[in-house]
């Protein structure tokens, strides 16, 4: 018990002051750490916690446990976590490293995901099969109220005469990427709901790619189909799977099935892979994006199409090389 | 059913210290995101003014530019204020906001992007009901992008500024010559209590005459009940006086932090 309070309080305050110095100082990025200012905000630290409990026992000193209690607050998150400098943040380490070893990490959400998109196609695939008519409710974009034959004809002959998207072509792939990306961070933020959002948005997706699919192949434009959707889909359809992936990885650290820790361990453990995952996702979107603008789009006898099923195909083949092979000394080294 | 709600989060160290926090509600929140809009749609309205009066690229780049900006204003704006100001944003600035970590641990990037990503979701159907009912139903006021990224939002408390001398200044305390009385008279009048007696103090002149007399002789009296002084220190003393000498014990003597 403090007898005289007054005295207490006189002889602590340098030591809160030279906490709250120390705080503040610590709180700007320009001052570098030393073992000895570690040393010294530990003993300050615990020193102001002490003093804390003490004046607990004095209610009437509401304003100065205030303080007190505040500045606590503040050294307790400087003590037991380093903020992590992002001035530390190698940009091609992370996007060769961590990205790919992050997606390997989850690589059963990403099965998942994937077996949902080809459960969607075969449903999509089989409903515009055996019901043409359900073409125009599911394809969107205009696929559904036109004949697939009629659309390729037309892009062909129109290629020859004029470029019909001149001067709209940095304005149609921003629009892609703004498209693309909010898909993609829905994908992931509707994994909150157990992971069900998430599983909707990627099935839907995928009975719009069967429906597709199924329409052209149907037609006899199966060229056409691939040198149109490979340039841009092989990495623009893996980057809405991966955003569904981090969906799903969200969803079940919220549904924690078999593991013992709380669920706010749960989430503070997958939480950076989460935004790794979706930051990987939007660079392949910008990628794709540029893509389909400036290429994709472009048919013969503008662009033959074995130029474009090949440019497709290298790069689908590139991107399950990134993903499969990167990073694994990280990975090896991790384990 | 909703969780109860608490109106603080208290966090208790390995050292054995528990300290809280006073916890934002929905509309100090709601109050915070509206500032955010306006401050986003100047940001934008600039940039879109900055672009088009440059004349440095055509009207297809320009176009192009301006949704990528607009779509990373409204991605990044927060993201980026809450990571340089520790947690908050003008609009949490004006309105005494911080976000913080759920475990009173450091703030970390991921977080920061992760609880702002999350919007996308928090913000539906329209002007964030999803977020908001999270909000209401969860007892330590987090929308959904808090509870992904372990976040809480909290409210900065007022320093309160006692200006005790005001009321005390140059008058003599008896009270003081008995150091060990008014030291337990502090450890068992409470804060509340204690502020009571301030607060008549300080409204003492706005009160009616049989009223004043009546509440100072109740608060006299409960601070009797608390600890007993010696009758010759208190004697000839009126209630009023009586309440100002303990007053002055309990919260006078040093400046407000």
């Amino acid at each position: 018990m403090i007898i005289n309070l007054e005295q207490f309080i006189k002889s602590e305050t340098p030591f809160w002051e030279e906490l709250d110095e120390l705080l503040i100082k610590f709180a700007s990025s320009e001052r570098k750490r030393t073992l000895e200012d570690a040393k010294r905000l530990h003993y300050l630290y615990e020193r102001a916690s002490s003093d804390l409990n003490k004046l607990i026992t004095f209610s009437a000193e509401r304003e100065t446990r205030a303080h007190l209690e505040n500045l606590v607050a503040r050294a307790y998150s400087e003590v037991h976590v380093g903020r992590v400098r992002q001035v530390g943040f190698r940009p091609l380490h992370w996007f060769f490293n961590t990205f790919p070893c992050t997606f390997r990490r989850h690589i059963k959400a990403f099965n998942m995901i994937v077996l949902v998109t080809a459960v969607g196609c075969l449903f999509g695939w089989f409903t515009v099969a055996f019901d043409p008519d359900a073409k125009a409710i599911l394809l969107p974009f205009g696929h559904g109220e036109r004949d697939a034959s009629e659309r390729v004809r037309l892009e062909e002959q129109m290629g020859k005469h004029e470029d019909r998207l001149a001067g709209h072509k940095a304005q149609f792939s921003s629009h892609l990427m703004q498209n693309n990306i909010s898909v993609s961070i829905r994908a992931m933020a509707f994994g909150a709901a157990w992971g069900i959002g998430t599983i909707l948005i990627i099935f839907y997706n995928g009975i719009i790619m069967g429906g597709i699919v199924f329409d052209y192949i149907n037609s006899g434009e199966t060229e056409f189909l691939l040198a149109w959707l490979l340039p841009h889909g092989s990495i623009e359809i893996p980057a809405i799977l991966l955003a569904g992936q981090a969906g799903l990885v969200l969803g079940g650290a919220i549904i924690g099935w078999g593991d013992r820790v709380s669920l706010r361990a749960r989430l503070r453990r997958i939480a950076p892979d989460l935004v790794t995952l979706i930051a990987g996702v939007s660079l392949m979107l910008v990628w794709a994006g540029i893509i389909e603008a400036f290429f994709s789009q472009y048919h013969e006898p503008v662009l033959p199409y074995s130029l474009k099923i090949a440019f497709g195909t290298l790069e689908l083949l590139a991107l399950i090389y990134f993903l499969a092979r990167c990073g694994r000394a990280a990975d090896e080294s991790a384990t | 059913m909703a969780a109860h709600r608490q109106n603080a989060l208290r966090i208790q160290t390995p050292e054995g210290v528990e300290f809280s926090y006073l916890l934002a509600g929905p509309i100090t929140r709601s109050l915070a995101w509206m500032v955010d809009v306006l401050i986003i749609a100047a940001l934008m309205a600039l940039a879109s003014f900055v672009l088009y009066s440059a004349f440095l690229i055509g009207d297809d780049m320009a176009a192009a530019i301006q949704g990528l900006l607009f779509f990373v204003i409204q991605l990044g704006y927060s993201m980026t204020l809450e990571w340089l100001w520790h947690g908050q944003t003008v609009g949490k600035k004006m309105v005494k906001l911080r976000v913080i970590d759920a475990q009173g641990l450091q703030l970390q990037f991921h977080q920061i992007v992760l609880r702002n990503l999350m919007r996308f979701v928090d913000a539906l159907p329209l002007l964030y009901f999803v977020g908001g009912l999270t909000c209401l139903l969860n007892r330590h006021a987090q929308r959904l992008g808090d509870l992904a990224a372990n976040t809480v939002v909290i409210r900065i408390p007022e320093v309160l500024q006692r200006d005790t001398a005001c009321i005390l200044a140059g008058k003599f305390n008896s009270l003081k010559q008995f150091p060990h009385l008014t030291a337990r008279l502090q450890q068992r009048i409470t804060p509340h209590e204690a502020m009571l007696g301030f607060r008549a103090l300080q409204r003492r002149d706005e009160m009616d005459a049989s009223s004043r007399v009546e509440l100072f002789e109740e608060l006299a009296e409960h601070y009797r009940n608390a600890v007993e002084f010696p009758e010759e220190v208190t004697e000839g003393i009126s209630d009023e006086n009586y309440v100002r000498n303990v007053v002055d014990v309990l919260l006078g003597g040093r400046s407000a932090w």
